[in-house]
């Protein structure tokens, strides 16, 4: 079983790179929509049996992280009428070479963790803070609106990923509770996306600036 | 099971108003409801805490004293809404800064959000499990996000994508800080207040100390505290004055967060830790504030920057520890009723003046003859001059300094509210004095009453607590740390 969640890890790290480096915006929400996927096994395989609970969560977390994100995400894109891509302020080649930099700190401070017992895969702790890393990464660099929500979802999904580590016992009433608020976070950025687009003829999160002292 | 009505009531009633069309039923509605909650908040204070679905919800003492703030503003909230509605239904005008035009956004949105709000901090104030407080927490900035783009024009929209962005990437590190709280524990226990607090001693101390500064920051971020408080000047001054008087208490039930968080620090024996970073945030987002309130030209940012100030005077409170967190929880009681009238009264004097600009408004006393003498009186409230409620808790929270290890500490705390005063008064005055530049106008009473019943209730607080209050306080202070 361990080698499976190993490869749903090495995987989210290489789906990071492609968001690092990608200039789609469409690519990027395929991207995040797959480490979805990947991350809804987490739950049935971190800790031995199988519990209708888990079952419940990874169920929920498929459907949302893989089919509503992206399929809210790509509306609001349709409806903004703008060239699907990223414009960021750092360059594609800048990103990677943070992502590089960002991969070997976390590797460096996931060694540094006490992992919470057997069973646990050393990769995990790691993966985790290098996909918050490069979400927050992206929510900075990243100048359309879209973007900075997909790079939202990437910091969400790290998080997701270190809590599957953390919070051995699935608790379901919180970790539904913790989708729900995220799905309706997208949602009502989604709604944000397409009222800015309307206001402003454009996505370009950076030039909204004329609130300040 | 009085405390969870407070969550179903406002819920369902919010889930009501979206359903209805007509205006005039929605209005009594909200205001039927905002009544009801705090008929249900009093009741729960005479009734003991029961836990409530397995132990997850469990309306404590700090929990029945961020309740009661947050009913009673919402209360003053609802009455002043029922007429602001109103008059707000004007359809498509000229925008007072830019002269573009634009229009509201649909009333049945405005108010169904607003009691989805309540009923999401009343949940917060119950919340204990801390991953159902994270839930909560977010839920209110979900919920509150419209209500900051009642007015349609870009501004707005600009602070309400401000606003979701970094309250959201605030929480998320809040979410990662509770399940580095979870790994502390070693990932077998739950996240429930009770069953932390029990393992207290055993929670591995350097993680533990990690999560803390996580959901510090991640929760800091929605109070408000600099450096992290960049949305809320900008919220403060592009919503409508009801959402403003509504996000002082979303502060405060951020503020409880962060003192739950505390409670299981102190129960693993690392409270020094919090109380020295509580202290420092603390102290930054008054002098922070103080620099910004010093050279601020709208009204409106200059209430939001008071605002920055005052949670830093909480965070200072909690950070002394004792009697400073005595003084720091009932500084939330007496802000909230301060700051809230300040809003309305903000409001009003806008709707009159149609300007933000300060120096644009003179006279208000003569030309507004119940908003304007308010304000006085409020400005006076918010700076801790004796004998509004602000002076005792500030106070209280200054003695508690000066008596601790630290006494420096007392002196640098005093010299940002001074500053902090120099700033509000020689704006908020000029606006006062003078020759009133528009001819005075009677005023509606549904935008006075509120003002003046919160105002009073500041006052009240500073001259006499009833017992069962002062009791409240008392639990509560000891409960999150005091003695």
């Amino acid at each position: 079983m361990l080698s499976l969640v190993e490869f749903i890890l090495v995987g989210l790290v290489l789906t990071n790179l492609v968001l690092l480096g990608t200039s789609r915006i469409g690519l990027c929400i395929r991207m995040v929509a797959f480490q979805g996927v990947g991350l809804a096994f987490l739950p049935l395989l971190g800790h031995g049996d199988l519990t209708w609970s888990s079952l419940a969560i990874s169920a929920a977390t498929a459907l949302l992280k893989g089919w509503a994100f992206p399929t809210l995400l790509f509306r609001s894109l349709e409806s903004a009428h703008v060239r699907a891509e990223v414009e960021p302020y750092v360059s594609y080649s800048g990103s990677l070479l943070f992502g590089v930099a960002a991969l070997a700190v976390s590797v460096w401070l996931g060694g540094r963790m006490p992992l919470p017992g057997p069973g646990v895969p050393q990769l995990l702790i790691p993966v985790a803070f290098f996909t918050i890393l490069v979400g927050l990464f992206g929510i900075v660099t990243r100048r359309k609106a879209v973007s900075q929500v997909v790079a939202y979802l990437v910091l969400e999904n790290g998080i997701f990923a270190f809590g599957a580590v953390a919070l051995r016992k699935a608790q379901l009433l919180v970790e539904m509770g913790i989708l729900l608020d995220v799905f309706v976070a997208v949602f009502v950025m989604g709604i944000a996306i397409f009222r800015i687009n309307r206001e402003f003829d454009h996505i370009d999160s950076g030039r909204l600036a004329s609130l300040k002292e | 099971m009085l405390g969870a009505l407070t969550i179903l009531v406002p819920a369902l009633a919010g889930a009501a108003a979206f359903m209805l069309r007509e205006h005039r039923a929605r209005r009594a509605l909200l205001v039927g409801a905002a009544v009801a909650h705090l008929l249900l908040t009093l009741a729960a204070f005479a009734a003991p805490a029961r836990p409530m679905f397995d132990g997850a919800l469990l309306l404590d003492e700090p929990g029945r004293l961020f309740l009661l703030i947050t009913s009673v503003l919402f209360l003053a909230a609802a009455f002043y809404s029922a007429g602001y509605l109103e008059r707000e239904m004007r359809g498509s005008r000229p925008d007072m800064i830019e002269g573009r035009l634009f229009s509201n956004s649909p009333e049945a949105r405005f108010t169904g959000c607003l009691l989805l709000f309540l009923a999401a901090m009343s949940f917060v104030c119950m919340a204990r499990n801390l991953g159902l407080l994270w839930v909560g927490v977010e839920a209110t900035t979900l919920a509150s996000a419209p209500l900051i783009y009642f007015h349609r024009h870009h501004r707005s929209l600009e602070a309400t994508w401000k606003y979701l962005l970094l309250c959201s990437v605030g929480i998320a590190l809040a979410l990662f800080g509770t399940y580095m709280l979870a790994l502390a524990g070693g990932g077998e226990i739950s996240l429930n207040l009770n069953a932390l607090m029990a393992a207290g001693p055993t929670l591995d101390p350097v993680l533990l100390k990690a999560a803390f500064v996580f959901l510090l920051v991640g929760y800091g971020t929605k109070m408000g505290l600099a450096p992290m408080h960049t949305w809320l000047p900008d919220v403060y001054s592009e919503s409508p004055s009801v959402m403003a008087l509504m996000s002082t208490c979303l502060l405060n039930v951020s503020f409880l967060a962060i003192l739950r968080v505390r409670q299981v620090l102190a129960a693993a024996g690392q409270a020094q830790f919090g109380n020295d970073l509580l202290v420092f945030l603390g102290l930054t987002s008054m002098a922070w504030a103080a620099v910004f309130l010093l050279r601020q030209t709208d009204y409106k940012r200059l209430l939001a920057y008071s605002s920055v100030e005052h949670m830093g005077i909480l965070a200072f409170g909690a950070g002394i520890g004792g009697a400073g967190m005595h003084g720091s929880l009932m500084h939330v009681l007496a802000h909230g009723a301060a700051k809230g009238a300040m809003f309305l009264l903000a409001g009003n004097v806008l709707a009159a003046y149609m300007t933000k600009n300060v120096s644009e408004v003179r006279g208000a006393v003569r030309a507004l003859p119940f908003s304007g003498p308010l304000w006085v009186a409020g400005v006076l409230a918010l700076t801790g001059m004796p004998p509004f409620g602000l002076f005792v808790s500030e106070l209280a929270i200054l003695r508690a300094a000066l008596a601790g290890d630290r006494p420096f500490l007392a002196v640098i705390f005093l010299v940002l509210l001074a500053m902090a005063f120099i700033g509000i008064t020689t704006a908020a005055l000029r606006m006062a004095q003078g020759e009133n530049t528009i001819p005075a106008r009677p005023e509606p009473m549904s935008a006075t009453w509120p003002p003046l019943a919160l105002l009073l209730a500041a006052l009240l607080l500073g001259l006499y607590q009833p017992a069962p209050l002062a009791a409240v306080l008392a639990a509560s202070a000891r409960l999150t740390g005091g003695f």
